[in-house]
């Protein structure tokens, strides 16, 4: 890795997720690599879910990031391999878990897709806040796509989890 | 002229109306968690449909853009299912007399998303690698789509008496339209003889199982139907499609390359 590389890196680690700003974009696994392309520096981010509307957001933080360190740099968008919350480190998954945010379950491997929407295995979910297994979902979408809203059965408290995607 | 282009559109189409019609219920719906969850529903699809929209653009070439392809077509150019485009209520009396129902919306979705886990799964080996790259995004979300409607399919069905009459009601009206889906149109006749497409006939076994199983286990009873198959994927559609893009297109067309 060359040190030009090194510095964007470096760069941009303090930027973070516009709607959850307790983990960073490269903890987050949407910052993928930034490379020395062709014609010079190339930042490649990846959106999360499709329609994310933090998506403009967050690139035009990178963009702006860059620029305020005077790099020059590309940002491309790249959709494959598609993002997946298994991106995210057990660091990252136990900020936000200390946020108050439920994080996400491994994704279910080597099932089928029929299979898999037929019976979602339930596998349990612990409050973020008292740790308890016995929570219950309120709803499979939350503040935003990425999240489901649930409810802690021991110590009554609502709360977000991340889903598994 | 048929060209795998056509087959995205199609794609994009029923991504950008089913969107465009479930957001309608942003700020109506019956409680606050739906309000939420059919918004972000909708978000993902037409961020789908962004997806779909641009990747069309970039094949046309020249000076198409993901813009102008939604807001700037005509509804005989739209390719998307008729399905989609109906209002949230059945014929306008009994039970499905208010103007939103929310049993149609849930039997839509769920009619929809059952197959597009199927669609997006096949997708992911698309031969165009742009295309196949969006399947694999889309059928992560999907899944969630149809896990949402499956639920309150079964939560409507096996609840009480209104509720299992307006979603029978629902499920009567709106499965006639799903013939649609095993009719081969140009477009996806191109794209699977490019290898782009995919046959969406060799999917209704799956289909089949996973409606009439989940039906069952909602106690609702799935209608025998034969009879007129909508087109609206070769441009044929119900009086509803104009007034829903009529609503969608008019800002970009009242104010032409505005931004915000």
């Amino acid at each position: 890795m060359s040190s030009t590389v090194d510095k964007v890196w470096a760069t941009l680690e303090h930027l973070t997720d516009p709607e959850i700003p307790v983990v960073t974009l490269r903890e987050l696994g949407i910052l993928r690599e930034v490379r020395e392309g062709a014609d010079g520096l190339e930042v490649v981010i990846t959106p999360t879910y499709s329609g994310c509307p933090a998506m403009g957001q967050i690139e035009d933080d990178v963009r702006a990031c860059l620029e305020q360190a005077g790099i020059g740099a590309r940002v491309i968008t790249q959709l494959a391999p598609a993002w997946t919350t298994d991106w995210m480190s057990d660091e990252a998954k136990e900020k936000l878990r200390k946020y108050g945010i439920a994080p996400p379950h491994h994704t279910p491997k080597d099932v089928s897709v029929v299979k898999f929407v037929r019976r979602a295995p339930a596998e349990p979910v612990a409050c973020p806040l008292c740790g308890s297994t016995e929570t219950t979902v309120t709803s499979q979408f939350g503040s935003t796509a990425c999240k489901a809203l649930y409810k802690c059965l021991s110590c009554q408290e609502p709360f977000d989890y991340f889903k598994p995607y | 002229m048929s060209t795998p282009i056509d087959y995205l559109l199609h794609l994009a189409d029923n991504a950008v109306v089913l969107g465009q019609r479930n957001a309608e219920w942003c700020g109506h719906g019956p409680i606050l968690e739906e309000d939420l969850a059919l918004a972000n529903v909708s978000l993902d699809l037409i961020g789908q449909a962004r997806l779909l929209y641009q990747r069309a653009a970039e094949m046309m070439g020249g000076d198409a853009t993901e813009d102008k392809l939604a807001y700037f077509r005509d509804a005989h150019q739209f390719r998307n299912y008729t399905l989609l485009e109906l209002p949230h209520h059945g014929p306008l009396v009994g039970y499905a007399a208010a103007d939103r129902d929310y049993a149609t919306t849930i039997v839509r979705n769920f009619l929809y998303s059952a197959l597009m886990v199927l669609v997006w799964d096949k997708l992911q080996q698309s031969k165009d690698a742009g295309l196949a790259a969006i399947a694999a995004k889309s059928l992560k979300e999907a899944s969630y789509h149809l896990h949402h409607s499956r639920d309150w399919l079964v939560r409507l069905g096996d609840g009480t008496e209104e509720s299992h009459a307006r979603v029978q009601a629902a499920v009567n009206h709106l499965m006639p339209y799903t013939e649609e889906f095993w009719t081969t149109s140009p477009a996806e006749g191109s794209a699977v003889a490019a290898g782009v497409g995919i046959d969406v006939w060799a999917l209704r076994p799956d289909w089949d199982a996973m409606v009439n199983e989940a039906l069952e286990e909602a106690t609702l009873t799935r209608p025998n139907f034969h009879g007129y198959v909508t087109e609206g994927k070769i441009g044929l559609h119900s009086e509803h499609l104009s007034y829903l893009l009529g609503e969608m297109q008019t800002l970009a067309r009242a104010h032409p390359n505005a931004t915000w």
